[in-house]
Order: structure tokens, then C-alpha cells, then sequence
């Protein structure tokens, strides 16, 4: 199937937006799974809530409160511009954001699962050893936390590709610069001669998508040996 | 003076106590299951804080008036009794964690040395879950001699082991009390293996 320039732009696009989302996503997703998996502050439950909110929310709501926010003159939007010159709504960097704030709830979710699945017992022994707490977590927590990672990355990496609507909420449907594979599908499909695009447009959805799933397949067997009992 | 200890320790709604102190080689920690042994020994080992009280070993202060040191600065080789080897990792690397992390001048014994001592050369490449239980416990105890401890400390090694399993790593303890002269305080509700292992007792309980 050779490829339109008009859809090697737009998935290139869509690559660029999803990749750029996980990447952001990934550190603040460590750290809120880590919170919610670890400590034992009051009030957990309310953060908790919090970051599942993209996932039950309808992402209209999501994209409309992220214009709000990070439009020209809201809070956000306004000291991003003052400060550093930035504007988000109507870019491609827009559409990483939204894609990012939809893809947290998975990604914060696979990476607690891996990290409560960490037995502390291993951390204690690494202690006694004589590993101080940074060394500790670099050595045995991450290591043994890597699989929930991949698997937060694929996930998300997958949500953000077939993020639609925060994404055309928050930064319309820009050709070339907002318009990623599930809104150039929309597009074609509003287009009485889209047809053929969308048949086009959709397969390449479903290879990318199967793409990721065997890439995760993937990581998951690589590392199974670190996931058998403690002798 | 070896163990200078005297704590209490709140565990959930009861508190264990415990004060002794002991010379050199083994100190056995003896007492039916649930009297708190394993707490003791963790509180030693800096993995749980007593409300109250003092640890001493070997004349260094680890928990006292303003004194907590962190499990880290203990330099206590813990043998646990699954073993608790590293999954990720070989067993060599398993034997060089504790090794990488001590000062050079704290060593007791080179890493080939040890590794001759317990007789586990040739498992150096395999992976923790291929090990039989008896050979997950001696590179467990190869890994805590490594790590430059001051002292070790055992929570019932022998428990998940057989007959003669049991018997190997005896001989091994009593090596490493007699030929490494290093001190070991040994939790356990066994009789016999306390009557064979143990320099001095301390029944809680």
C-alpha cells in the first residue's frame, strides 16, 4: 500500500503527538503511582479519584477544561505566553497535552500495579546490604518495576493515538498541525468522496494499533524472568 | 561485649521486649513461633524502629539517646529464612550487590575466597529460581559475608530446608563462627539446632 504525502504527514503527526505525550506523561505518571502505591498520606483516595477522572470523564469535558485553562487568557495559558512565549491550543504541542492528560489514568494504573507487585522484602535485604534509599530503588525497585513501564508506554502510547475528543475540543482540527489519524478519519468521513480515505486511514490505524500490542507482547516475555517467586 | 541490647518494640497491639548482652559467636534468640524473635532481629538490623531502648554491637552504638542509624550504616549481613536473593539478577551479581557497597578496608574474606568457603562456584551464572533451597540459602549467606557485615544476623536459615540440607548449612554456620570469628545473632525455635549452633542463649518468651 503505498502512502498519500497528505498520510505519511498525518501519521507522522499522530507519532509525533503520541510520543510526545508518553514521554511527558511517563515521570508524572511514575511519581503519582508511586504516591498512590507507597505512601500512606491522608486524603490518598481524593488523589486517586483524581487521576482517574480522564478515564470516566467524557473527553469533551476534558478538552473544554483544558481550554479553559491553557487558552490565551486562562491561568495556565496566560502565564505560559507571559513567561515563557508558549502557546499550546491549536498546536500539535496542544494535542500532546490533551493526548497525555487521557493516557495518565492507564499508564499511573499499569505502573502501580508493578510497583505494589514489588515485594518490599527484596528492599529490605538490598538495605541490610548496604544500599542507601536511592541506590535501593535504582537497583531493585525500578528493575523489577520495568515490565508495568513497558506496559504503561504501550498503553498509552495506544490511548494517545486514538485520542479524539479532548484533542479537537482543546485544539480543533488543523490540518498539518492538530489533525491526527482518528480526526482526519472524522474529516473523511463528513467528505461525500472520503470514503476511500477513511478505508485507507482506519487500516493503518489497526496496524499501528497491532503494532504496539506486539511490541508489548514483546517486552512482556523479555522480562518474565523477573517476575518468578523469590527462592 | 558482642550484642549490648535492650529495646522494646510495639508491633500492631503487643509489645515485644527483649534485653541481653553476649560475647562472641553465636547469640541464639530462642523461643516458641510468634514471640516477636524475627522483630527483634529486625529492629537490630534497622529495618524496624523500637519505641524505647538501646543496641549495641560491638561497642558501636546503632540505636540509642539520639542515635537511629539507617539499615545501611549497620553493616549487618541479614540471612533471611526464603533467602530473598534477587530475582533479576545472577547469582554472582546477587553475591557482588552487598560487596559493591562496603568499604574495601570492612572485607572479611575476597570474593573468590568466598565463594570457595561456601563451595558455590559453580552456580555463579545461574538465575535465583534455579537454585534448590540449599543452594539459595548458602549463596544468601555468601552475599551477606560479602557485604562487609560487622555481624550477621540469621532469622531461622534452616527452616525451609530438609534433613540433610539442614545439616550442610550448620556446618557452614559453624565454620563461619569459628573460622571467621565474626559475630551471629541467631533467631530460631528449634532446640537442637540452637544446642548445636548457639555460644550463648537467650530464651524469649
Amino acid at each position: 500500500m503505498l502512502l498519500t504525502a497528505e498520510e505519511v504527514e498525518i501519521i507522522f503527526l499522530s507519532l509525533r503527538v503520541s510520543l510526545v505525550a508518553i514521554l511527558v506523561s511517563l515521570p508524572i505518571a511514575f511519581a503519582l503511582a508511586w504516591v498512590l502505591a507507597r505512601s500512606r498520606m491522608p486524603g490518598k483516595f481524593i488523589l486517586d479519584a483524581l487521576v482517574h477522572l480522564p478515564l470516566v470523564l467524557p473527553p469533551v469535558v476534558t478538552g473544554w477544561l483544558l481550554l479553559i485553562a491553557f487558552g490565551v487568557t486562562g491561568p495556565v495559558g496566560h502565564l505560559l505566553q507571559h513567561w515563557f512565549g508558549v502557546t499550546l491550543i491549536f498546536r500539535w504541542t496542544g494535542a500532546a497535552l490533551a493526548a497525555s492528560i487521557m493516557a495518565l489514568p492507564l499508564m499511573v494504573r499499569a505502573i502501580r500495579l508493578a510497583l505494589e507487585a514489588v515485594d518490599p522484602r527484596l528492599e529490605n535485604a538490598a538495605r541490610t546490604l548496604g544500599a542507601k534509599p536511592w541506590t535501593c530503588f535504582r537497583t531493585i525497585t525500578l528493575p523489577l518495576t520495568l515490565p508495568g513501564i513497558a506496559a504503561a508506554l504501550v498503553l498509552g502510547f495506544a490511548r494517545s493515538l486514538g485520542e479524539f475528543g479532548a484533542t479537537i475540543t482543546f485544539v480543533s482540527n488543523i490540518p498539518e498541525e492538530t489533525r491526527t489519524l482518528p480526526l482526519a478519519i472524522y474529516t473523511a468521513l463528513q467528505s461525500p468522496t472520503g470514503d476511500l480515505l477513511v478505508w485507507r486511514l482506519s487500516v493503518i490505524s489497526i496496524m499501528l494499533a497491532i503494532g504496539a500490542l506486539l511490541i508489548a507482547e514483546w517486552f512482556a516475555r523479555s522480562y518474565r524472568p523477573a517476575r518468578d517467586h523469590v527462592v | 561485649m558482642s550484642f549490648d541490647i535492650d529495646v522494646r518494640v510495639r508491633r500492631g497491639d503487643r509489645t515485644v521486649t527483649a534485653a541481653f548482652k553476649t560475647g562472641g559467636g553465636v547469640t541464639a534468640l530462642f523461643g516458641p513461633s510468634g514471640v516477636g524473635k524475627t522483630t527483634i532481629l529486625h529492629a537490630v538490623a534497622g529495618l524496624l524502629t523500637p519505641d524505647t531502648g538501646r543496641i549495641c554491637v560491638n561497642a558501636r552504638v546503632m540505636f540509642g539517646a539520639n542515635i537511629n542509624l539507617a539499615p545501611h550504616e549497620r553493616r549487618c549481613g541479614m540471612v533471611f529464612q526464603d533467602g530473598r536473593l534477587f530475582p533479576h539478577m545472577r547469582v554472582e551479581a546477587n553475591l557482588r550487590y552487598g560487596w559493591k557497597h562496603s568499604a574495601e578496608r570492612h572485607h572479611l574474606l575476597g570474593f573468590s575466597e568466598t565463594v570457595d568457603f561456601l563451595g558455590i562456584g559453580h552456580l555463579l551464572d545461574r538465575r535465583p529460581r534455579t537454585l534448590s533451597g540449599g543452594e539459595a540459602q548458602r549463596v544468601a549467606i555468601g552475599r551477606a559475608l560479602l557485604s562487609a557485615p560487622e555481624f550477621l544476623a540469621m532469622d531461622e536459615p534452616l527452616v525451609a530446608l530438609d534433613g540433610a540440607r539442614r545439616n550442610e548449612i550448620m556446618t557452614v554456620i559453624e565454620r563461619i563462627r569459628d573460622e571467621l570469628r565474626i559475630p551471629i545473632l541467631y533467631v530460631s525455635h528449634d532446640r537442637s539446632e540452637v544446642d548445636r549452633l548457639a555460644t550463648q542463649i537467650v530464651e524469649l518468651g
